[in-house]
């Protein structure tokens, strides 16, 4: 079915160019695109510019996920500290990305950390706020009987909250694997050094190498595709009691 | 089997909700080793809050519950509870979740532990469904699995709160029996709350009745105990005796005339 609908989209797109006579920097067709990927494939550019990106998108979703789940459990467990610290955080919000990056590219003095840094601000939150509706999830019967176990705070944790707020927490997991791609592909932008995917979209766009623009963004979502399906295969791994459940009961 | 020395104590025992609601007020009472007490009231009256100031969930705002002679949670072995819902975790198979009181307690993996796991399993009937996840279980022995993991750590007091409310009448009827049952096989105190006048008399030594309102500023007290005097082992069948009716009778009326 998949493979179907893409052979759909890719035949309309060519249809669409053909009979639309529309000159090749402003819609290249599948097999533009087919033949400049071969290009930068073949000499090797593609590769190296995904791999920078990779490096800044992969530790930005762990360096993110690392602040999340300790400042997520602080703030749904003591109110004190969600007064005072959640203003901050949703203010934080409020401002675009892109306009603190050029701020941060200021302030960090390494352009590998800035990027990192940019793509950390955009899946924190999100984690951040599946981790709290994770731990407010818990029933209050499971804490209840965790005490009259006589269960350490760590114990509390490790068997009841953590487990029980797995699946929300994947959730967001999922959510911030996408936008780490966009946070990182952000940083890029902003932070003028000659490598990455990003800037090799905006050399791209520069030059009117309509076909290497659509090279570059197929590769994010390529990638963005990937990661997802990790954090969903990750999922399947842990969550395997989810899906006794939807066997009949008997 | 019933030894006279008092096992559970509370002493002039209230509580204050949010320093507003009154929900109890001079609570003293004492059950003894080995009983099975069951408590009766109104809904809301604050019957779950009596249970669990009994296993030390809640601090009392005055007064005090003594298991012998010690706060509940700081008492060697821990109490066993089994709630009415929610109380099974669905991320652990039924082995595993009957397993947890043993892991909290350091108990380690080995032959002796999964011993009691199984003698448990077996107890309650779920042999054969140790890998079942809760969500592929019916609400009776979900229920079941509950009460094997509130015994196997061989507690010397268990909670049962509205332990088979969720039920269908034919499940929950068999499921007071096999309590009994279960009652009998082990040496445990147990403090049971529920909705049905017909299951504590049915099944209890003594039924505490419990009246108030303390939505409207009228803290509950326990405003009678009423001893239920039929032979043991019980039976479904004795619910046609004159004697079950006669103690079904009393209890209705002192929860409903109470002003």
């Amino acid at each position: 079915m998949v493979s179907i609908s893409f052979l759909a989209l890719l035949l309309g797109w060519e249809l669409l160019v053909v009979w639309g006579e529309y000159d090749r920097f402003i819609l290249p067709g599948p097999s533009d695109v087919w033949q400049q990927l071969q290009i930068v494939v073949g000499d090797g550019r593609l590769q190296q510019h995904s791999l920078i990106t990779l490096s800044e998108v992969i530790p930005g979703l762990l360096i993110g996920c690392v602040i999340a789940l300790p400042l997520g459990y602080l703030l749904a467990k003591s109110p004190l500290a969600a007064r005072l610290i959640s203003p901050y955080l949703i203010a934080s919000q409020a401002i675009p990305v892109i306009a603190i990056a050029p701020l941060l590219t200021i302030w960090v003095r390494s352009t590998y950390w800035a990027r990192v840094l940019v793509a950390v601000l955009v899946v924190f939150f999100p984690i951040l706020i599946n981790i709290i509706a994770g731990l407010r999830s818990v029933p209050i019967e499971l804490y209840d009987l965790m005490a009259s176990l006589h269960a350490t705070r760590w114990q509390t944790f490790r068997k009841l909250e953590f487990p029980a707020a797995l699946p929300v927490i994947l959730a967001g997991l999922k959510v911030g694997a996408t936008l780490s791609v966009i946070g990182a592909l952000v940083g890029e932008f902003v932070q003028p050094k000659s490598e990455g995917l990003g800037f090799l979209l905006v050399t791209a766009r520069y030059q009117f190498k309509t076909d290497l623009v659509f090279v570059v963004l197929l590769t994010l979502a390529l990638i963005a595709l990937s990661l997802y399906g990790l954090v969903a295969l990750l999922e399947k791994r842990l969550l395997r009691w989810q899906q006794a459940g939807s066997h009949q009961k008997m | 089997m019933i030894d006279k020395r008092p096992f559970l104590t509370t002493t002039d025992l209230s509580f204050v909700f949010a320093e507003q609601l009154h929900v109890l007020d001079g609570i003293s009472l004492h059950i003894q080793e080995g009983a099975f007490v069951a408590l009766v009231g109104p809904s809301g009256v604050g019957k779950s809050t009596l249970l669990r100031l009994f296993g030390g969930l809640l601090p009392p705002t005055s007064g005090q519950v003594l298991l012998q002679g010690q706060p509940p949670l700081a008492h060697r072995s821990p109490i066993g509870i089994v709630f009415q819902r929610d109380g099974l975790m669905p991320w652990r198979t039924v082995w595993d979740n009957v397993a947890l009181p043993l892991e909290l307690q350091g108990v380690q993996k080995g032959e002796m532990r999964n011993g009691r796991i199984q003698a448990m399993l077996d107890l309650v009937g779920l042999n054969g469904f140790e890998h079942s996840y809760p969500a592929q279980l019916s609400g009776g022995m979900a229920q079941r699995v509950s009460i094997a993991r509130a015994l196997v750590h061989e507690p010397a007091l268990l909670l049962l709160d509205e332990p088979f409310g969720a039920l269908d009448a034919l499940t929950r009827e068999r499921m007071g029996q096999e309590l009994l049952h279960i009652w009998q096989a082990m040496p445990v105190t147990v403090f049971m709350v529920t909705h049905s006048i017909m299951e504590a008399v049915l099944l209890a030594d003594e039924v505490l009745v419990m009246n108030g309102q303390p939505a409207t500023g009228n803290p509950a007290k326990i405003t009678a105990r009423i001893p239920i005097n039929l032979p043991r082992p019980r039976h479904l069948e004795m619910q046609a005796t004159a004697d079950f009716q006669q103690d079904v009778a009393t209890i209705r009326q002192a929860i409903a005339g109470f002003p």
